[in-house]
């Protein structure tokens, strides 16, 4: 995990749960931090303008085999995929 | 006294046919309506299909000064009003005109207007656009011009509630004529948002189908857009006996509610205050119903609070009924929608045809009724809900009954 993915993805996902970035452990699902669909596709959005990608996520598909938001461990290693085909 | 209210005209543009015959045929068929989209600047969007009308020509329909006026959603309007008021046969004496009106649904309203524009000033730097701008992208242009060509001259306004628009237009027009306001209506709903702002801001929800719209069916991926209008002529029952006119149903319940819990999320138990409601109102029991156009946009979140609010109000007859989504086949027409898809319950009324809910591959646990899967069906129906339930909550369910 580079650190720079991974501190600018909790900062976002932080933002999204209005938690400090060290309550935001990466093996806590966004549910558990309270973020709800709205907060995840404004968290998707943080996401592709920070890093300039396209995060292939729709909100219909329970499992999105691209970007596996489960947990915060598994948006931070999608991200990085993204970010390294980028 | 309380009047009764029957539909004399049916009117309609959309993606399966430039009528309301060619559409209820596409209904009937079960025919795929949405195709590749085709406008500027679409290969910058990650969203590419829609229930767009092709083959449309403004300029074989209207003149030069007419289109100068007239956005794409108040060109259909204008087109979808006249057959309808073909079809009724109502001529409208000075009398008549001033007990009549007009109440449109549309959410985006003069949308394409608002974004060439936008285009031309911001993108290409011009400082200066059509002196029309303005009457021509207002929500309530469509809604003016069918009142200004018929010279109907009683309430006429223009319903924006998202997805509800048109079913909330079409309640109005109920209630004013059950109140004993005015004898004729001109109601329903048009949308045109098929461009590339208006597809842009939906793509940034995340609901929307790259592929199809898929409702009902396990493998769904969410809503594909459409465009068009439908405008039904509502009469005043004994107006329409006494000049011996062909009814082609009766409108006899309505009701709206407000979900007051999320802007964007469905709720189930707003949804069935609706559907309970429209029943109650049109004095209609849970049996009386065989078919219901659902909703049914082929998101997750709609389908299943859809699916749970119809089982529950109809418990053991909701095996029984018949609920399809012509939504698959023409898309969501946003705030045309409940219009367009109030055909489709008149033909079930008329005809016994019930409209399939194509491209259905997986049934799905969460919506285990007949959702008439790909293939129309015949049945026998007496009675017919349609279901709208909008971003910000907002539900409107109306029913229908077979002509008296």
């Amino acid at each position: 995990m580079s650190d720079s993915v991974k501190t600018k993805v909790i900062a976002i996902i932080a933002e999204q749960a209005m938690l400090d970035i060290t309550e935001v452990s990466l093996d806590a699902s966004l549910d558990d931090l309270g973020v709800d669909s709205l907060g995840l596709v404004e968290a998707v959005f943080a996401i592709e303008e920070e890093f300039d990608v396209q995060v292939p996520f729709n909100a219909n598909e329970t499992e999105n085999a691209d970007f596996d938001i489960s947990t915060v461990k598994s948006m931070i290693a999608a991200v990085e995929k993204l970010v390294a085909e980028a | 006294m309380v009047k009764r209210v029957v539909i004399t005209g049916q009117g309609a543009i959309s993606s399966l046919g430039l009528n309301a015959d060619a559409t209820l045929s596409g209904m009937r068929e079960g025919r795929l309506g949405i195709s590749d989209l085709e406008f500027r600047d679409v290969e910058r969007l990650s969203i590419r299909i829609g229930g767009q009308i092709k083959n449309f020509d403004a300029q074989s329909h209207f003149t030069r000064q007419q289109i100068s006026l007239f956005d794409r959603f108040t060109q259909f309007a204008v087109l979808a009003a006249a057959e309808a008021i073909a079809q009724s046969g109502l001529e409208f004496t000075p009398e008549l005109s001033e007990k009549s009106g007009v109440i449109l649904g549309t959410s985006g309203g003069g949308l394409q207007t608002q974004d060439d524009n936008f285009r031309l000033v911001y993108q290409e730097g011009k400082n200066r656009v059509h002196p029309f701008i303005v009457p021509r992208l207002m929500n309530n242009a469509a809604a003016s011009h069918v009142s200004m060509i018929y010279n109907l001259t009683g309430p006429t306004f223009t319903v924006a509630t998202a997805c509800a628009s048109s079913n909330h237009a079409m309640g109005q027009a109920f209630h004013m004529i059950r109140a004993g306001m005015t004898d004729v209506m001109l109601t329903g709903g048009s949308e045109s948002m098929l461009c590339f702002g208006g597809i842009k801001a939906w793509e940034g929800l995340r609901v929307m189908s790259k592929d199809a719209c898929r409702p009902f069916s396990a493998d769904r991926n969410g809503m594909v857009q459409g465009e068009g209008a439908a405008v039904f002529v509502f009469e005043e029952f004994e107006h329409a006996k006494a000049r011996g006119a062909n009814i082609l149903a009766e409108v006899v319940g309505f009701a709206m509610s407000s979900d007051a819990s999320d802007i964007v999320m469905p709720n189930k138990d707003g949804a069935k205050r609706a559907i309970s409601g429209a029943l109650r109102d049109a004095g209609l029991n849970v049996d009386d119903i065989g078919y219901i156009n659902a909703h049914g946009t082929g998101t997750t979140a709609n389908d299943k609070t859809e699916c749970q609010a119809v089982n529950e109000i109809f418990g053991d007859h909701a095996k029984n009924l018949r609920m399809s989504s012509t939504k698959s086949m023409h898309g969501h027409l946003i705030g045309g929608t409940g219009a367009v898809e109030l055909l489709a319950c008149i033909m079930a009324l008329r005809e016994g045809v019930i409209a399939p809910t194509v491209s259905h591959r997986v049934s799905d646990p969460d919506c285990q009724m007949n959702v008439v899967p790909n293939v129309a069906q015949q049945a026998k129906i007496t009675a017919t809900l349609s279901n709208a339930f909008a971003f910000g909550g907002l539900n409107a369910v109306i029913a229908l009954r077979a002509a008296p």
